[in-house]
């Protein structure tokens, strides 16, 4: 479904991403983890034409993505934000935020694909008239989702979509993005801070660090904890929680 | 640890006048704190940070703390002036906040705030001052001080930043420090780093830690005693070690919602809210 080569980006004298090779395939999930600066969400937005700087080649769906990104492309492949609080227009109510896309894409029958989005990411229709500050971090984060599904996209770009979120709240929509893949078909490429996340949401998983994908591994290979490069044990050991011994092992990897 | 009890606090409440009523976001927090680590864990509204920020007098204009007992040694917090406070904070109590991108000040260079911070204490000339500030950045494992005692925050990344609040705090040698939510804003590795750096000196110099936390597991791996908290109620008091022994069905579910590393893709348990946890 996707397959990017080469791709390096640079944010002017500073080159971001070095290199990164990615392959996807038709609703598979993709795991992208890594400390900040890593490049890990400049690969999502490069894709999703965020960023101008940048050279390889992204196909998505047999098509090689030029500079610009059309309409068509933004109807197949959708990206999810990581802070729930930022990326819903404050003044616009859930139903206005919803139909937005629709219009744009010209799709018509707005009225009842608000109702089929909103059932999607299990809000309840009283949510429709609200506005985002009158709802919780985890019903703003469905909202984000609902607008991104609204399109019928077959991909789905996530940017850390459960870190603002409390631990309950995540279960609740790392579970429905699970269901929404199995029902729809989706493609997932999904960006996190938390090793655990990726390795429950992800079949296949890059570690970053600087710009560079250090490691590949799988779901299983994860859950062995049979990582080969020293950067990914650390990760590893990390996401084990506070050991005083341990933190003694860490390197610098600037 | 010691049986010595540094600080008492018993039925503590904070209530806050809003617009839409009274909000009740403390309902009777009981606990007695040693020279030890104690956690405080709860998801986001539980009550936590209002706790740390209550035994401190911190809480907002529009909260009151009402408490049968408060207490700090033999100073009472829950009658203090102004000018009663000004000799308990920071000097005696002091409070690590999460982000140290707005706890710092942007127009002062680090240095000048660690200093601050020692002589509103210590009456010390400056060049004393200057000197002690950088042997606390040392202290904190900050390589190059004399560099970053120069710097304004903008120009530190936030793991130096969270560790030159850690500094800045412990430089008038206090016994309690509340440290909420410290490195949460942090990457993972250096996050346990600061933890390392705040643990070893918590231990060097006999100080007591509050550690108020969204992360059950960290907090479990660093603090001896753990309050789980829900809706402004302590629902569950525990050791450290024993969390995998939890009782109370909201620690257990908060447990169980983790994703874990099995490579194992099945949907999560959800945590499913009694309004029994919420009755006092």
């Amino acid at each position: 479904m996707i397959e990017i080569s080469k791709l390096n980006a640079w944010f002017d004298d500073n080159h971001v991403l070095k290199d990164v090779d990615i392959s996807v395939p038709e609703n598979g999930s993709f795991g992208l983890v890594g400390e900040s600066g890593s490049g890990k969400s400049t690969v999502l937005r490069t894709i999703t034409g965020l960023v101008d700087d940048w050279e390889g080649t992204i196909t998505v769906k047999g098509n090689q993505l030029g500079p610009k990104r059309d309409k068509d492309f933004y109807r197949l492949v959708q990206m999810v934000f990581q802070d729930p609080f930022g990326s819903l227009h404050p003044r616009h109510t859930i139903d206005r935020i919803l139909t937005e896309p629709v219009n744009i894409h010209g799709l018509g029958n707005s009225d009842a694909r608000v109702v089929e989005a909103l059932k999607q990411v299990g809000l309840d229709n009283a949510f429709r008239f609200r506005y985002p500050h009158q709802l919780s971090g985890g019903q703003r984060q469905r909202v984000a989702i609902a607008r991104a599904l609204i399109l019928e996209p077959k991909v789905l770009l996530l940017d850390e979509p459960t870190s603002a979120l409390d631990v309950s709240i995540q279960a609740e929509v790392l579970n429905l993005l699970g269901r929404l893949r199995r029902d729809l078909g989706l493609t997932y490429i999904m960006v996190s801070h938390d090793l655990a996340v990726v390795a429950h949401m992800c079949d296949d998983i890059a570690i970053m660090n600087h710009g560079r994908i250090v490691e590949r591994a799988t779901a299983e290979q994860l859950a062995e904890g049979t990582l080969e490069h020293p950067y990914s044990q650390q990760l590893y050991k990390a996401a084990g929680g506070y050991d005083r011994a341990v933190v003694d092992t860490f390197v610098d990897w600037d | 640890m010691t049986t010595e009890t540094l600080l008492t606090v018993q039925d503590l409440e904070v209530t806050f006048n809003t617009p839409k009523g009274k909000v009740h976001a403390v309902r009777g927090v009981s606990f007695d704190l040693g020279r030890e680590r104690l956690g405080i864990v709860g998801e986001s509204g539980s009550g936590k940070s209002q706790t740390g920020r209550a035994i401190l007098g911190l809480t907002a204009a529009n909260g009151s703390i009402s408490a049968s007992k408060m207490k700090f040694h033999d100073v009472d917090l829950a009658n203090l002036t102004p000018k009663q406070w000004r000799k308990v904070r920071g000097a005696r109590i002091s409070m690590i906040m999460q982000d140290p991108k707005y706890s710092l000040n942007p127009v002062m260079t680090i240095g000048n705030q660690i200093i601050e911070a020692y002589r509103e204490h210590h009456k010390v000339n400056t060049k004393e001052a200057r000197h002690r500030a950088i042997e606390m950045l040392e202290a904190v494992k900050i390589r190059d001080p004399q560099r970053v005692f120069d710097s304004y925050p903008h120009e530190v990344s936030g793991g130096m930043g969270q560790r030159v609040m850690i500094a800045m705090m412990l430089i008038p040698d206090p016994e309690l420090i509340i440290a909420d939510e410290p490195t949460s804003a942090l990457d993972v590795t250096v996050q346990l780093q600061v933890m390392a750096i705040l643990d070893d000196l918590v231990r060097d110099r006999g100080m007591a830690l509050i550690f108020i936390s969204h992360d059950l597991h960290l907090v479990s791996s660093f603090c001896d005693r753990v309050l789980v908290m829900y809706q402004g109620l302590v629902v569950e008091e525990l050791r450290a070690s024993e969390l995998h022994n939890a009782k109370h069905p909201y620690t257990k579910g908060l447990l169980n919602c983790l994703p874990k590393m099995n490579g194992n893709h099945d949907d999560l348990p959800i945590l499913e809210r009694e309004a029994s946890w919420a009755e006092g």
